[in-house]
């Protein structure tokens, strides 16, 4: 039993901010985010990596936290659900779910939201169907996926449009 | 009939906690020093246990203690979970052992439970609890269970009959006697499981100063787990409180009170430290309750022209291993098999059977959609007998318009007749195939035909007994600053019930959401409740709301108009002012009158009220009020390979009238989501040992957005219900109950030219490619 109690400090970047900590070289990069951290936006559905409720930005491509141990974070930078809105503004896709009515009880939201994160900053213009097969690892109880799509579709239509008064 | 807020989609009250990861799901919830559980479940489906050897266990670093029934026992009034309703059909007794401790009748059934620093430390440790198990027969198909020298799920058990009861009315004899034509067939509806995203958990924790033991539990239940916990650990009322954080999605399980809350809440008594279970995916499929398993040997007389004269039969109705509801969900399907139709007479033998597994409690749907599976199939199949259109037999069988309010035969579980209290059904069918393109669907057909592609249209019916009363209390109170604050025994399982409860009162008192707090589920801020489950709380939550916000806002008009020296048809609430009508004259804060009707030391209170801006109301509704709807599903199969891809989905309903759109659409599409994945792909197996063999997400599907038809086309019928102030019926079971039939019918329609007839779901491709090759359905539990 002494290698399960062996830590190691790992320092990474969450949701900007710079954290340097002993974890247990055991400890699931998931449990890490919320019980370490205390960023339970993360969710934990299934600890096997099909549900999708623990998906995090890795570097910036989504990742299933309760597949990863903590100790692989070294170094890296994760993005969470508590990281996507600048203060009081929410991001476009987190408006446009509510809008949308593309959660329910909102426990697969956080992995839906950074999966979704990833496939607009690859794609800007996804189709309904681009939107389909990039959440198909997310599974949801709630809503039958129609609200997510739509909610997908308007949002990359608003920051599309943002992104051209910009430049 | 719409208001300002009621009727309107408005933004929901709980969106941006969880879009922005604030929300307080139970595994959120954590204190210093808390311990953490995981229980030692059994490996086998039946066994005895001769030992639990700890030993090795205690000596892991951070384990404080393994817990057995032995050591739970002294602290517990009881060895039971005493929670079966009540039912006159009980064959033998069958609660739960808080832990088990000389037999286990299923694999997962808790054992020990080990306390440990962390999760992780207590699943080491469960690992090296040592069980001696002594291995018996088990029961896995709760058909061989009624074979005569059957092994007895539970050992010392008489029998396999759980309960036992017939339902029906008139004279079947006679209606069979009579008939043109007869028609037998025998159907199934599989086992699944809810598979709620967030599994459950529970965290207790007990306040030195108080001595309060407040449990937080992802229940839908929490007045209900209050009573059993108040009653097992001895303790009044006052010193316990249970509530219900964010919860992340019930379906029906999470209504059931489990060992596990009994244990946790045990614990953070006896060790004085908060104490924490969160299931994991695995025990949610081993341990929280499942449903659907059902076999039913049915037949049907028509005359010659299609019309029902008599429809009799069997259910044998896979009970599970122990009684964790009561006889429930085989009651709601015997008393919803006729409802759509009328049906002159009928009679059903009803046997709920002990199985070595999970014990079945109501899963979304509760027992209507393998009724309404078994109904359909039936009139599909005498339409195909007698070459009469399939929609047309069923609209000659429909109870119609005018026959509403339709009094059956039938009776509630709590003894109320069973009266259909509004709708148009044949109104309700028509629409929605008119809009699916029945009547030249043949045309499609034969035109895909010619190029080799088969495509099949299927429809079902239902109705849907929603609102289980009595009562459901809410309060409405304004506070001194003006806030608003109502409090509900309902639940919140996602399903926008503080958004409901919110519009409502909002209506009456300002229309201001933002200015709402609502309080669903907590034991310590209103003191009755049953919670979640029924699609119960719209109609009996939101009559309470609507009532208590009435009341509120005549007291605030009738203060208001005192304080003003206005009279109170001058006045309206408007945001969070009492106002002269329009706007233009005097006005008083609501915060205002609430200061002033708390009362000052030898003053009048104005108007002479009752002190305290505020009331609370628990409107009985005895009688169900009866939902309805159609459903038009379309598909292709690949008669190759036996894929089925659902191509469209036309949804007509009638759930009254609607407070929140957009809320009543995702719980349709939510419901059809489930209802397809019943029909198509989840399938929770066990083994000849009744040992479960599909215990990943891996294993058990569930419909993913690729699976998912084009947006599914809702048509909104309105019948307002004559049962409540709000005419309100509930949906949020509603989508799920007619799928499993729909999806049958098409698939049946597009395989006709094999000839292929469906009797039971879920639908796999190498069952449809054995029965387009002429093989029977092959046995599969």
């Amino acid at each position: 039993m002494e290698s399960v109690a062996e830590t190691r400090t790992i320092d990474l970047k969450v949701n900007g901010k710079a954290y340097s900590r002993p974890v247990p070289v055991r400890m699931m990069l998931s449990d890490f985010l919320r019980h370490e951290l205390k960023l339970t936006g993360t969710h934990v559905g299934c600890e096997h990596g099909v549900c999708g409720a623990c998906t995090i930005l890795f570097d910036g491509r989504s990742a299933r936290s309760c597949l990863m141990l903590a100790v692989q974070a070294n170094g890296h930078e994760i993005t969470t659900v508590e990281g996507l809105a600048s203060g009081a503004e929410m991001h476009p896709l987190q408006t446009a779910l509510s809008e949308h009515h593309g959660l329910q009880c909102g426990f697969c939201t956080p992995g839906m939201l950074t999966t979704l994160v990833e496939l607009l900053n690859d794609n800007p213009s996804p189709t309904a169907e681009d939107v389909r097969i990039a959440i198909s690892g997310n599974l949801c109880r709630c809503t039958g996926y129609e609200g997510i799509v739509a909610a997908t579709l308007e949002a990359a239509g608003r920051m599309r449009a943002s992104a051209g008064e910009r430049s | 009939m719409s208001g300002r807020i009621v009727g309107q989609s408005v933004e929901r009250l709980e969106d941006r906690a969880l879009l922005r990861g604030e929300a307080r799901f139970v595994d959120d919830i954590s204190f210093p020093g808390t311990w953490h559980v995981a229980f030692v479940r059994s490996a086998h489906a039946h066994a005895l246990i001769l030992g639990v050897d700890k030993t090795a266990a205690l000596e892991i670093p951070g384990v404080h203690a393994v817990l057995t029934m032995a050591d739970l026992e002294p602290h517990l009034s009881d060895r039971l979970l005493r929670v079966a309703l009540p039912s006159p059909a009980y064959r033998q007794e069958l609660h739960r052992p808080v832990l088990a401790d000389t037999e286990v009748v299923h694999v997962g059934e808790p054992i020990a439970a080990v306390i440990a620093d962390s999760r992780y430390i207590a699943e080491d440790a469960a690992a090296l609890v040592v069980v001696d198990y002594d291995p018996l027969p088990a029961i896995s198909d709760c058909r061989d269970a009624m074979a005569p020298g059957a092994p007895r799920a539970h050992k010392n058990a008489p029998h396999n009959i759980a309960a036992e009861f017939d339902m029906g009315y008139g004279d079947c004899d006679a209606a069979f006697a009579k008939a043109a034509h007869v028609f037998r067939e025998s159907y199934w509806q599989h086992r699944g499981v809810a598979q709620s995203m967030e599994c459950r958990g529970v965290i207790a924790a007990l306040e030195p100063m108080s001595d309060v033991l407040t449990m937080w539990s992802s229940t839908q239940t929490p007045h209900a787990g209050k009573r059993v916990l108040c009653g097992l650990l001895g303790r009044d009322e006052d010193k316990l409180r249970v509530i219900t954080p964010d919860v992340g999605g019930g379906f029906g399980p999470k209504l059931v009170f489990y060992p596990e809350e009994a244990v946790v809440a045990l614990a953070a008594q006896l060790f004085g430290h908060p104490i924490k279970w969160i299931e994991d995916r695995r025990e949610h499929f081993v341990s929280t309750t499942q449903e659907r398993d059902q076999h039913w040997d049915m037949e049907i007389a028509v005359d010659a022209q299609g019309r029902v004269l008599g429809l009799r039969g069997a259910l044998l109705h896979d009970h599970g291993a122990y009684t964790a509801r009561g006889v429930n969900v085989a009651y709601g399907s015997a008393a919803a098999i006729t409802l759509p139709y009328v049906i002159p007479a009928y009679f059903l033998d009803i046997k709920l059977v002990v199985t070595n597994k999970v014990s079945v409690t109501p899963i979304r749907g509760a027992g209507q959609p393998q009724a309404v599976f078994v109904m359909e199939r039936l009139l599909d199949r005498a339409a195909r007998e007698l070459k009469i259109d399939r929609a047309e037999i069923r609209r000659r069988n429909l109870v119609s318009g005018a026959q509403i309010p339709y009094k059956t035969p039938l009776k509630t579980r709590g003894g109320m007749q069973v009266v259909l209290d509004s709708g148009d059904y044949p109104a309700c069918q028509a629409a929605a195939l008119e809009r699916a393109g029945w009547e030249a669907f043949h045309t499609r057909k034969a035109a895909a035909l010619a190029k080799g592609r088969h495509i099949g249209l299927g429809v079902a019916n239902y109705v849907e007994g929603t609102g289980r009363g009595p009562f459901e209390p809410v309060s409405v109170r304004v506070a001194e600053n003006g806030r608003i604050h109502v409090a509900s025994g309902a639940a919140a399982m996602g399903q926008s019930t503080k958004t409901m409860l919110a519009q409502v009162v909002a209506e009456q008192l300002g229309c201001d959401m933002s200015n709402i707090t609502v309080v669903a589920g907590d034991t310590g801020a209103i003191e009755l409740g049953m919670g979640g489950f029924n699609s119960r709380q719209a109609v009996m939550a939101g009559s309470s709301a609507h009532a208590a916000a009435l009341k509120v806002r005549q007291k605030a008009l009738h203060v208001a108009s005192h304080m003003l020296q206005v009279g109170e048809q001058a006045l309206e609430i408007e945001g969070n002012v009492v106002r002269l009508k329009g706007g233009d004259g005097p006005q008083v804060e609501l915060a205002e009158v609430a200061k002033a009707v708390a009362g000052l030391p030898g003053y009048y209170i104005p108007g002479n009220v009752e002190p305290g801006l505020q009331a609370t109301e628990h409107v009985i509704i005895n009688d169900m009020t009866y939902a309805n709807g159609t459903c038009v599903v379309e598909v292709k199969v690949d008669a190759d390979t036996g894929l089925v891809t659902v191509s469209r989905v036309v949804f007509a309903h009638d759930c009254g009238r609607v407070l929140h759109p957009k809320i009543v659409e995702g719980q349709i599409i939510g419901g059809i989501a489930h209802g397809l994945g019943n029909a198509l792909f989840e399938w929770m197996g066990f083994d000849e040992n009744a040992q479960p063999v599909s215990t990943t997400l891996a294993e058990y599907l569930l419909m993913s957005s690729t699976e998912m038809p084009p947006p599914i086309e809702i048509l909104h019928l309105e019948s307002p219900s004559p049962l409540n102030e709000l005419g309100i019926k509930g949906v949020g079971e509603s989508g799920v109950i007619p799928m499993t039939a729909a999806v049958a019918s098409a698939v049946e329609d597009a395989l006709s030219p094999f000839g292929v007839s469906i009797t039971k779901v879920p639908l796999s491709p190498p069952d449809l490619i054995a029965l387009i090759h002429g093989a029977s359905q092959e046995k599969r539990s």
